[in-house]
């Protein structure tokens, strides 16, 4: 990654230097820790089982993408937001060799799951640490971000997508949002969809005014509020 | 349906009597092809009626039916008259109501579309109507339930109207499917198409026959009317160099409507039809009434335009191709073009839909926006003159709506592949489709298709003892039903005053950048943007205001290849008899002696610089989808070739590519190798195979627009149709609606297969020229750069193409560039 691009995926929240990645991880290099949200395990297989039939692939290409991360950058923990599994019976679903490479990622480092709406008891079976919400240093990691939270809030679920118009086109992608207080994630999971910053429901939660990372396919490209459509 | 007396009393004789005293008491008497429609039906033979609108041929499609159903009861449905737009089915019953009622004929008549009532369309299908009027969404809904076979059992005869508007289009293909259905459930059931006149009636023949074979379909070809008077506007205004409002002379237009009773002014997009209107209110001094109708705006505000039209109480209504098909207005005196035609298929219908009577020329007057928009008029004239149209080649039918029947035909009941399959090659689209793919495809609807991981407990359609295919569970044909059809539209939203009436529909990307107390057109009028309330934009009038123009996706039609050779035609000889206005022809003149003019048979490249920057412009007129690939595929070369290329703009007739270092080996550039590799790593990437792919998975029902119960807020679909395409990609290259994306991608947005004809035409014949400056000819491309937009561009693609410029014009007096801890946060 260029220096350029490297200076994009800087995000100050709460004083912590974190560093926003390409595939919609967020990295805590001091900490060699990486946060991921909304996974959404076997969101294909719970959509098929109700008649529309998606590629049975999304549970793989998430775990291609989330290996791809963890060693990259040498990522010795992980935090997952929530809403990792896409439903309750998501594991009972899972084919085993994805169970295998899953339960192998879990077992070689420190791990947490967060609780989400979607799953809000995370399976055990995994190893890993369950918990409703995690601080650590200046940072309170959650599912779902809280309006009246203090400062160092990271959280998911709204799997914030923006939209910029260059050249007359428009043009949207997946990203962080962030005011420097709080910082909301995009959705990791393969298969999610994506809801507008400008939509009330997150823009809300940023009064002040906010800063979207936006995930190209190579780079990051960081726009301020006024900037989105 | 007015009919001049034309035909001796002789003529009456071949009518039962009933009909005949019909039609000597309104002075009448038939036209030859409504006898030859007649005859073709006693002899039990499907029919193909072309003829220009307004000459009887309506009746002439129902003629037939109506006499052998005065001539003897018949129990149960007899004729299925199709029609692409829900509004001319009702207006076409409205038509057929009045001569059944006058002649006394004990006929019922109905029709049955998306607005009919629940209870009506029950009653329908138990006790059908001995004429039924429809669409062909409706008819495949029909088809979709158990008791279509009694329901068809009878039928006798389809009519379907606007027969060149269907075919070689996916709703064709839907509707082809559906008749080859008709066709299994009741075989003696004969064919009538109603067509505008065609480049290729052969192939609409063959379309319409049940056995996919123009044999055995009679031929009636109507009387053409006298020659339509048609003249291009030579303005006495500056002729713009670019864009496509035509604002210049719309002055002169609003002259025009004033001297003619009713004048419709067409164009080719929504936004051209806003700012045209706009425009003439600004210079109607005397208060004339003019009206607005493209297809954004609310059903009911259509149709009360239309129906202000049908009695004469507008001057003039502006439109866009929302007016292009079917609705009779008979008193139509001009027809006024704004911007090129595109096609001259669509110009002679457009001019068709003035002064709808045989016996009097239709007038039309064609207003070029630009420069080369005269070039494109005056080809579009001649060819209209010398009658020779353009029409796309046929294509095969899409293996998304093949998807969709097939699961619609196990709604309707279990089948057997085999018999399916030979039903299904009698459709002529889909008279090549291969055993093979049609497993494939019936095996994506019964189980997703995936090769490397099996959806078995998920099937959609299971296989019972006998064999045959059935619906899984009933949820299947609920969803099924939900999303009939082949039209998939980006989300839109409704456009409300406050407290008061509907306006429209806009799209949601649009309301998405705009701010409360921001202006913009809409519905002829200046609103105001007050915010969203529950899916619904809420607007107020407003006073004044800077107002920004809704965009629509894919508004706009590329230049047809026929007129594109046309155009070439005339610039590579421009002095023999065109009658170019001065403007245009000094232009030529200029362009001839400074660099030289593009060739008829070859291409023409100029390199210039300009402003430090080297520019390269190729004269290929193959339409702006073909350039905008072209424009892609270049880009990758000259990047690798080290020439540092920095940005392309495309119009329908040029494209102009700017680099830092100049293009030296312009052949070795267009060489027709770059649709091999690069051709395959743009796809990958690009967003316009992405929309390609959307669409198909919506249509093949992969992707529901529509689920049970969430019907309703109808905004997103809830996962990424972006994402499953790189899933797909990359565990199931081969997967059956990939290889569907890749046949819709040869033609409509990457037009990859017209791209490819010109690269082997040219191959070798191109006239490369090094100038010291731009060309005058080159002007126009080069003042689009910064309007246009570049589609099939992602994030990191603008920044390819030094997009940081483009991000700081794109957020200017904001703060950006810098780095997130320098942001005023």
């Amino acid at each position: 990654m260029s220096d350029s691009l490297h200076k994009a995926g800087r995000l100050l929240v709460n004083g912590v230097e974190l560093q926003a990645d390409v595939s919609g991880a967020l990295l805590w290099p001091a900490r060699r820790l990486a946060v991921v949200a909304d996974l959404h395990f076997e969101k294909a297989t719970a959509f098929a089982a109700r008649g529309q039939l998606l590629p049975p692939y999304d549970t793989a290409a998430t775990l291609d993408k989330l290996e791809a991360v963890i060693s990259r950058h040498r990522v010795e923990r992980v935090i997952c937001l929530g809403d990792s599994f896409h439903d309750d019976d998501a594991v009972g679903r899972l084919d085993p060799r994805q169970a295998a490479r899953l339960k192998a990622l879990v077992a070689r480092r420190e791990w947490i799951w967060i609780a989400g709406n979607h799953d809000p008891t995370p399976p055990a079976d995994w190893g890993g640490l369950v918990a409703e919400d995690y601080c650590e240093g200046a940072l309170t990691f959650r599912h779902e971000a809280e309006p009246a939270a203090r400062g160092g809030e990271v959280s998911g679920h709204f799997h914030p997508k923006a939209a910029v118009v260059l050249r007359g086109r428009r043009i949207t992608a997946p990203c962080f949002v962030t005011d420097g207080r709080r910082l909301v994630l995009p959705a990791f999971g393969a298969f999610t969809g994506g809801l507008n910053v400008l939509d009330p429901a997150i823009s809300g939660l940023f009064k002040k005014g906010f800063q979207a990372t936006l995930l190209g396919r190579r780079g990051l490209f960081a726009f301020p509020r006024q900037a989105l459509v | 349906m007015s009919q001049p007396a034309l035909l001796p009393e002789t003529q009456l004789s071949a009518l039962p009597p009933r009909f005949a005293a019909w039609f000597r008491a309104r002075g009448w008497a038939p036209h030859g092809h409504q006898l030859a429609m007649l005859a073709a039906a006693e002899a039990g033979a499907s029919a193909l009626l072309i003829a220009p609108t307004g000459g009887g041929k309506t009746l002439a499609g129902f003629l037939p039916s109506l006499v052998e159903l005065a001539g003897q009861p018949h129990e149960g449905l007899h004729t299925l008259y199709i029609s692409p737009l829900k509004a001319l089915a009702v207006d076409i019953h409205r038509n057929l109501t009045q001569p059944i009622e006058e002649m006394g004929l004990e006929v019922t008549c109905e029709t049955r579309t998306g607005d009919t009532p629940h209870s009506k369309r029950q009653r329908q299908r138990r006790k059908p109507p001995g004429i039924l009027m429809t669409t062909p969404e409706s008819l495949a809904l029909l088809l979709s339930y158990y008791d279509a076979p009694q329901v068809f059992g009878s039928l006798r005869c389809v009519v379907i109207d606007e027969l060149h508007a269907f075919a070689g289009t996916k709703r064709g293909d839907l509707l082809a499917l559906g008749l080859a259905r008709l066709q299994s459930l009741s075989p003696g059931c004969r064919r009538v198409g109603l067509s505008a006149t065609v480049h290729d009636p052969d192939w609409l023949a063959a379309w319409l026959s049940p056995t996919a074979s123009p044999e055995g379909v009679r031929r009636v070809i109507g009387r053409d009317g006298a020659e339509a008077v048609v003249e291009i506007l030579t303005t006495r205004e500056h002729l713009p160099w670019s864009g496509h409002m035509a604002v210049h002379a719309l002055a002169e237009v609003y002259q025009r409507i004033r001297q003619a009773g009713t004048t419709l002014v067409f164009v080719n997009t929504r936004a051209q039809a806003e700012i045209v209107f706009q425009e003439l209110w600004h210079l109607n001094d005397d208060a004339l009434p003019i009206a607005l109708h493209h297809g954004s705006l609310a059903v009911e505000q259509r149709r009360k335009v239309e129906a202000a039209m049908a009695a004469g109480k507008l001057r003039a209504v502006v439109a866009t191709s929302s007016l292009d098909l079917g609705i009779d207005w008979a008193a139509v005196d001009l027809v006024v073009q704004i911007g090129a035609p595109k096609g001259s298929a669509r110009l002679l219908q457009r001019i068709g839909r003035a002064n709808h009577r045989l016996d009097q020329p239709s007038r039309a007057l064609l207003v070029p926006a630009n420069r080369f928009e005269v070039l494109e008029c005056r080809a579009a004239l001649e060819a209209v003159k010398a009658r020779s149209l353009d029409g796309d080649p046929p294509r095969p039918g899409g293996l998304d709506v093949l998807s969709q029947h097939i699961l619609g035909s196990a709604c309707a009941g279990p089948f057997d592949a085999t018999g399916l399959y030979q039903e299904i090659i009698s459709a002529f689209p889909y008279k090549g489709l291969t055993r093979k793919d049609f497993d494939r495809t019936l095996d994506f609807v019964a189980t997703g298709g995936y090769a490397l991981k099996s959806y078995e407990r998920y099937r959609r359609l299971g296989l019972d003892k006998e064999g045959f295919y059935r619906v899984a569970n009933l949820a299947h044909v609920k969803r099924y039903r939900m999303n009939v059809g082949t039209i998939v539209e980006a989300p839109v939203l409704k456009v409300r005053l406050r407290n008061g009436r509907v306006l429209g529909e806009v799209e949601e990307y649009f309301v998405n950048g705009l701010l409360p107390g921001d202006s913009f057109i809409f519905a002829g009028q200046l609103l105001a943007f007050e915010g969203m309330r529950e899916n619904t934009v809420v607007v107020s009038r407003a006073a004044s205001g800077d107002p920004k123009v809704p965009v629509y996706a894919g508004g706009r039609l590329p230049l047809s290849t026929h007129l594109a050779e046309r155009v070439r035609g005339i610039l590579a000889d421009p002095e023999a008899g065109h009658d170019l206005p001065p403007a245009v022809a000094e232009w030529l003149r200029l362009q001839r002696w400074r660099s030289q003019l593009p060739p008829a048979d070859g291409l023409l490249v100029e390199c210039f610089p300009r402003a430090d920057k080297e520019f390269l412009v190729a004269y290929c007129f193959e339409g702006r989808n073909a350039h905008q690939t072209l424009g892609m595929l270049l880009t990758r070369r000259m990047e690798r070739a080290g020439l540092s290329p920095l940005g392309f703009v495309a119009t329908d007739y040029v494209i102009a590519v700017w680099s830092l270092k100049a293009a030296e080996d312009v052949d070795a550039l267009f060489d027709e190798d770059m649709l091999g590799d690069d051709l395959e790593e743009w796809m990958a990437e690009s967003s316009m195979l992405r929309r390609t792919f959307r669409n198909v998975a919506v249509i093949a029902g992969l992707i529901e627009a529509r689920a049970p119960g969430q019907e309703k807020s109808g905004r997103q679909v809830t996962f990424n149709a972006d994402l499953i395409y790189d899933v797909l990609r990359k565990h199931e290259p081969d997967h059956i609606l990939l290889q569907a994306t890749r046949a819709d991608a040869a033609g409509g947005l990457t037009d990859i297969g017209r791209l490819g004809d010109m690269l082997r035409r040219v191959k070798g014949r191109i006239r490369h020229r090094r100038l010291e400056r731009i060309s005058p000819l080159a002007v126009p491309v080069l003042l689009e750069i910064g309007k246009e937009q570049v589609y099939g561009s992602g994030l990191d693609e603008l920044l390819d193409e030094g997009a940081q410029a483009l991000i700081a014009e794109a957020t200017e007096g904001l703060e950006v560039g810098r780095g997130q801890a320098e942001l005023p946060l």
